[in-house]
């Protein structure tokens, strides 16, 4: 199955803006973070076809996964 | 809180904040002669009209909206908030929480707009490394508090706008117990768990808040519903801060994401949106730049 990863930020140093890939099976936002060696404490908002999940979230085909850095400065 | 003298800048005793009826005739004759094109008022005649009856600015802005007539400072948003609007958002009362770099450029735009009443609060002083970005910070006023600052500022900017500012962290049963009776809540903090407290501290006390967040040239947004706890959403790991030693905050960045908060707060203020239709976030990369929002 394929899915649409998005990376925002720092995120895309040695990484990628966007693509498609492919899994063998529907991932978790997780096992995304873990084959992208991104550690989650970095990890901020992580949105799946616009809306707001967690990283237990399980991709469905054709679905797009923007993943942004935390932010908490002010 | 008492309001301030509108002429020397200093606390006065409290001004009524009501126009009493006996003058009102009288005021509604002056005002309508001072009137420029267009029913508007300028401040001159609105100071004037203060001090001659003892009166609070803000109370004679209200009543000058009330005649039909606008406030000639506010007439670049007469077309969209109107008469109905301005009244509102004169009678409303919201917390900025944090007054450095969110929340300095937050407190400045509300109070320009003509916000009634704002708690400022914030238990700390400027300090030289706040230059580069804070709004309310400047070379004189190092050293001292920022709620302090903010209501000076104020007294320069929009002296209709009554600031209550509080020296002291959010946490302080005093400040929350003021926050409580707030119509919206700004996050203008500057860390991670200060900012799940203040959110859960909102969620409990039936309060909108305003979520902004900045680090370097990205930054991030959301109107978070009283009720829930949506923005421990946004950090899914937990209270940890970044792994930043030294943490980067720009200009721009504050500006722009304290300016899409802002912008939801009064939208919220002036009540022509339903709250939730407000509820969604936006995250921005200044570099790009990208601008992403979800609902």
């Amino acid at each position: 199955m394929r899915v649409t990863v998005k990376f925002f930020a720092g995120f895309r140093e040695g990484r990628f803006k966007s693509r498609e890939i492919e899994f063998p099976g529907p991932p978790t936002v997780a096992a995304i973070l873990e084959r992208y060696a991104i550690s989650p404490d970095a990890v901020g908002v992580v949105l799946c076809n616009g809306r707001h999940v967690d990283f237990s979230h399980r991709l469905a085909d054709g679905e797009t996964c923007s993943i942004f850095p935390k932010v908490g400065g002010g | 809180m008492s309001d301030r003298d509108i002429f020397a800048g200093g606390a006065l005793p409290a001004r009524p904040g009501r126009v009493p009826g006996r003058v009102k005739e009288k005021l509604e004759i002056f005002l309508r002669s001072e009137a420029v094109e267009d029913g508007l008022v300028p401040l001159a005649a609105t100071r004037a009209v203060a001090g001659r009856f003892s009166l609070s600015l803000s109370a004679v802005e209200r009543f000058v909206l009330k005649i039909g007539l606008f406030p000639l400072r506010y007439r670049r948003q007469r077309g969209l908030f109107g008469t109905r609007g301005q009244l509102r958002l004169l009678r409303a009362r919201v917390g900025v929480i944090g007054c450095g770099g969110l929340g300095g450029a937050i407190f400045e735009m509300l109070v320009r707009a003509g916000t009634g009443t704002i708690l400022a609060v914030d238990f700390d002083i400027f300090s030289e490394s706040n230059l580069n970005r804070q709004a309310l910070c400047s070379v004189e006023g190092l050293g001292r508090p920022k709620a302090e600052v903010a209501r000076q500022r104020a007294l320069s900017l929009n002296p209709a706008v009554e600031v209550i500012p509080l020296v002291m962290p959010f946490q302080e049963p005093a400040a929350r117990q003021r926050l409580a009776g707030c119509d919206l809540v700004f996050d203008g903090l500057d860390s991670i768990p200060a900012r799940l407290e203040l959110a859960a501290f909102c969620a409990a006390s039936d309060l909108y808040l305003v979520h902004g967040a900045v680090a370097g040239w990205c930054g991030q947004t959301a109107v978070i519903p009283p009720g829930g706890n949506r923005l421990a959403e946004f950090y899914p790991a937990g209270k940890a801060s970044p792994d930043n030693p030294e943490p980067v905050n720009l200009a721009p960045t504050v500006n722009a994401v304290a300016a899409f908060q802002v912008a939801a707060g009064l939208r919220f203020l002036l009540g022509d949106q339903a709250p939730d239709s407000l509820s969604g976030g936006a995250f921005l990369d200044l570099s790009g730049p990208e601008l992403e929002t979800w609902s």
